[in-house]
């Protein structure tokens, strides 16, 4: 009893830690770029704002797929369709944004539009000058897809290795698909040349502070909303179903309806993090649906440790700093220690960077004499024998 | 299938099976396995490999669909119409013959999760606890004995400590009829006994039990009318020294 809760206030207090260092972050980063003069030592220049932004919206997809894959066991290879769209429906918005200001000067078709010799906008893109709109659409689009996939999957049982090669499959033939130009959504080039929003300057270092502080707040929000879920008796019941799935069923759980909502939940994650990705990028194109990103992706959780939801932001964080260092210092090597990251994890530290704090902590606590509040349980066997009448 | 005719020989069972066949590739799992029994009985299954045991638990539980025959719950519900959470909410529970629990989580938490409540995703996601809860669940776990691990992991617990976990997640449920499958497994002498115990104080409390065994000592000491199965259906039923008797279950079981 006395270990269990102590264990969860440990717990707790790791939650808290981990909140107040992404809200001072959220805060810090912005004001030492904005308040502090470029001389001084502590300015934090605006293209590590924009770099941390970055890795602050993958942190939160690495909370979505944490989400599924750490709790519920859907190991997801394709999470990077569900960013891809949120940051589609807002790329959408911000390329109505420009108005009559592009190359062409046509107020209402995007440049890619025109140069197709397109005569008016497809039906799909309207309402994307509204911001409201796009923000709904950047979690309902993800969210759809997600509940129609998730719907049709879960209900045929399709589950372990099948499941994570047809989300493979999604996230592909979604970059088919956005890849030709006759969807309208710019084709291989994308959707690009931003100029506002909400009508702020999106270059200006004072609109990326700000986005920085939007993706800081999300990143907080998403995680007390997976928190609140995993910390739920529904929580309980999705390590349940990761550990034992037919042994839910047959106490009377529908594992698919569980299966289904953390899906759609974790979809809708990841396309808000998509959509605060966009505008501090300044691009999205089809590359986003790449396998190769949603791989990454699990990549990050596992070697924050999965399950945990701070491991899987920590994760993210760490491995892409490593990714902007060697790309940019050893461009050749970077998937070489990506892969062999990967397999060191895998073999080492199957539970990640925070399994290796945890593990740390239990051998300290064994070691730890116990206070004699209870009698010494006996050991498992040792403590039947007793209650055994001899024969 | 006419529902009117079937009503009367499965009224007074808690479980009826006619005529039930399943095949896998050719090979007949069930031929024609009829078997009832009586609300509050306790019953046997013995059998050797492949005679049919599992596969009848599947039906039973809603994993297999019969080719043939019929099942029925309560006299009066068709099984084969329901999948495996419903029949587990009409109050049928099953054990596994590999103790099957939730490792990761308590033993507490493995009562908590088993416990009769609200099985839906909003139930569980905005739940408040019940006053009653905690003490249903310390019920149990005095019933199975398990009071002093509560805190435990499921994963951390004996061998013999899981099959009495899951026979308490059963209990749990609440269920009509337990569904049993090789509970003593791998148990010592002595837990053995005690499993024999349990089962027999969960019979007396009105609920029915169908016990698969292979173990010829603890099926004795449950001392209940024994059902054999044989290439998948029923070889001979009685009493434990009558089916012993039966030459026909000497030479395709006992006498090897």
């Amino acid at each position: 009893m006395i270990t269990q809760m102590l264990a969860k206030s440990v717990d707790d207090r790791m939650s808290r830690v981990f909140m107040a260092l992404v809200a001072a972050i959220g805060v810090l980063i912005p004001a030492l770029n904005l308040l502090i003069p470029e001389t001084s030592a502590l300015h934090v220049p605006t293209y590590v704002v924009a770099l941390v932004g970055k890795y602050l919206c993958y942190a939160l997809l690495a909370l979505s797929v944490d989400l599924v894959w750490g709790y519920c066991g859907i190991l997801s290879l394709g999470h990077g369709a569900f960013f891809a769209l949120g940051g589609y429906a807002m790329g959408m918005h911000l390329m109505r944004q420009i108005g009559g200001r592009g190359v062409y000067g046509n107020p209402l078709l995007p440049d890619f539009m025109v140069f197709l010799n397109w005569k008016q906008l497809p039906w799909y893109w309207a309402g994307f000058d509204h911001f409201w709109f796009a923000v709904l659409m950047v979690v309902l689009v993800p969210g759809a897809l997600a509940f129609v996939f998730g719907w049709l999957a879960f209900r045929s049982r399709v589950t372990g290795v099948y499941l994570s090669i047809i989300t493979q499959a999604m996230t592909y033939a979604l970059l088919l698909a956005f890849f030709r130009n006759d969807m309208g959504f710019g084709g291989n080039n994308g959707l690009t040349d931003f100029k506002d929003i909400l009508g702020f300057n999106v270059q200006t270092a004072t609109t990326r502070a700000a986005l920085f502080a939007t993706s800081a707040t999300a990143l907080l929000a998403g995680f007390l909303v997976c928190r609140a879920v995993v910390t739920s008796k529904l929580g309980k019941v999705l390590i349940a179903v990761r550990d034992a799935e037919s042994r839910m069923r047959f106490l009377g759980y529908r594992v698919e309806s569980y299966k289904l909502f953390v899906w759609t939940l974790s979809a809708c994650l990841a396309g808000v993090a998509g959509a605060l990705y966009v505008p501090q990028v300044g691009i999205i194109n089809p590359g986003e649906f790449a396998p190769a990103n949603s791989i990454e992706t699990v990549i990050w959780v596992a070697v924050g440790g999965r399950g945990t939801l701070i491991g899987a932001a920590l994760g993210a964080v760490l491995v892409n700093l490593a990714k902007t260092y060697l790309t940019s210092a050893f461009p050749n090597v970077w998937l070489f220690a990506l892969g062999s990251l990967f397999i060191a994890v895998t073999l080492f530290l199957p539970k990640g960077i925070l399994g290796l704090i945890g593990s740390g902590k239990a051998r300290a606590d064994r070691f730890e004499p116990k206070n004699g509040d209870e009698p010494a349980a006996p050991t498992a066997r040792e403590g039947h024998a007793k209650t055994q009448p001899a024969e | 299938m006419n529902a009117t005719s079937l009503a009367a020989p499965a009224f007074n069972t808690i479980l009826y099976l006619d005529g039930v066949s399943v095949s896998f590739d050719g090979f007949k799992a069930l031929n024609e396995l009829s078997l009832y029994i009586e609300p509050g009985e306790m019953r046997a299954i013995i059998g050797p490999n492949g005679a049919g045991k599992t596969t009848m638990m599947d039906v039973i539980t809603g994993k297999t669909r019969p080719d043939d025959g019929q099942v029925y719950f309560d006299g009066s519900i068709d099984l084969t119409e329901h999948d495996e959470a419903e029949i587990a909410e009409l109050g049928i529970g099953r054990k596994f013959q590999k103790p099957t629990v939730f490792e990761s989580h308590t033993v507490w938490d493995n009562i908590l999760l088993a416990l009769k409540a609200p099985r839906d995703v909003r139930g569980t996601l905005f739940r408040r606890a019940r006053n009653d809860e905690d003490g249903r669940i310390e019920d149990v776990l005095k019933t199975v004995r398990l009071t002093s691990v509560r805190d435990e992991l499921a994963a951390n617990l004996s061998h013999g400590q899981k099959q009495w976990l899951e026979i308490g997640m059963l209990l749990a449920q609440d269920p009509k009829l337990l569904l049993v499958d090789e509970p003593v497994a791998g148990m010592t002498d002595a837990e053995t006994v005690e499993t024999a115990l349990l089962l027999k104080s969960i019979a007396s409390e009105g609920r029915s039990v169908v016990v698969v065994e292979h173990d010829m000592s603890f099926v004795r000491a449950l001392g209940v009318r024994v059902t054999v199965l044989h290439e998948g259906s029923v070889l001979a039923e009685g009493n434990l020294d009558d089916v012993s008797a039966n030459e026909r279950v000497i030479e395709v079981y006992l006498g090897r």
